[in-house]
């Protein structure tokens, strides 16, 4: 069979709403036998933080940065129209209502479907970020360099 | 037309009829056909894109009382 093709997405927005693109994007292209990799940077990176416990991090500013930016798929807001939750509720409900999977399923789907996931490593330096602050489902820490790598051969790259 | 399998993935939305098509394809033999139904009608226009990605044979689509019916043959493991 013909070498699979490649789809990139970068994915640099923390929100509920970009968040669930991406994972429909890229569980469609691992469907139709693509080879996909999503890189999570800077705002993406809440996609990817664990759930559970507490984020650790050094310095007064970047305890701050990630006590107001948790992050971790429970925690992602719409992007508009969050309305202090109440709006994220709501669409939420929507979701289930079209049957449409959680942020947490869409992570275990595109991994059994073999969507890597990677971390940014500058964005993770820049907040005082590493492996204990991701869940488990997260590839490798990679750089632009790497990324640029798969994007240059790449049929699919994407911004999200 | 008629069918080897069938995949019901009425209520479901675009990936998730695809996704699970994907899916389903693996326990088919090959040459035999698969017969997704499904009320999303983004199907129409998904299911003949995947089949070209992935070489598998688009038959064709029914449709009636609000469901869509696509057949796909599956040519190659």
């Amino acid at each position: 069979m013909a070498e699979k093709e490649k789809m990139s997405l970068v994915i640099y927005s923390g929100n509920l709403d970009s968040a669930l693109a991406g994972f429909m994007l890229a569980t469609t292209g691992a469907s139709m036998g693509m080879e996909v990799s999503m890189f999570f940077t800077f705002w993406g990176l809440n996609i990817i933080k664990k759930n559970e416990g507490g984020i650790k991090s050094k310095g007064l500013v970047r305890k701050m940065l990630n006590f107001m930016n948790r992050g971790g798929s429970k925690r992602l807001k719409m992007s508009r129209f969050n309305m202090l939750g109440m709006g994220t509720g709501m669409m939420k409900g929507l979701m289930k209502d079209i049957n449409m999977p959680s942020i947490d399923e869409f992570i275990t789907l595109a991994k059994s479907m073999g969507v890597k996931l990677y971390a940014c490593t500058t964005s993770c330096g820049m907040m005082g970020l590493d492996e204990s602050s991701f869940r488990s489902e997260v590839d490798d820490m990679v750089g632009a360099a790497f990324f640029l790598g798969e994007a240059r051969k790449s049929k699919v790259s994407l911004f999200i | 037309m008629k069918a080897d399998q069938r995949l019901d993935c009425i209520g479901l939305y675009c990936p998730m009829p695809i996704v699970k098509t994907a899916e389903r394809i693996k326990q088919l033999k090959q040459g035999q056909v698969l017969e997704v139904v499904a009320d999303d009608i983004g199907i129409k226009g998904d299911m003949p894109a995947w089949c070209e990605a992935t070489g598998h044979e688009f038959l064709g689509l029914e449709e009636a009382a609000g469901e869509i019916r696509v057949y796909v043959k599956k040519t190659h493991d």
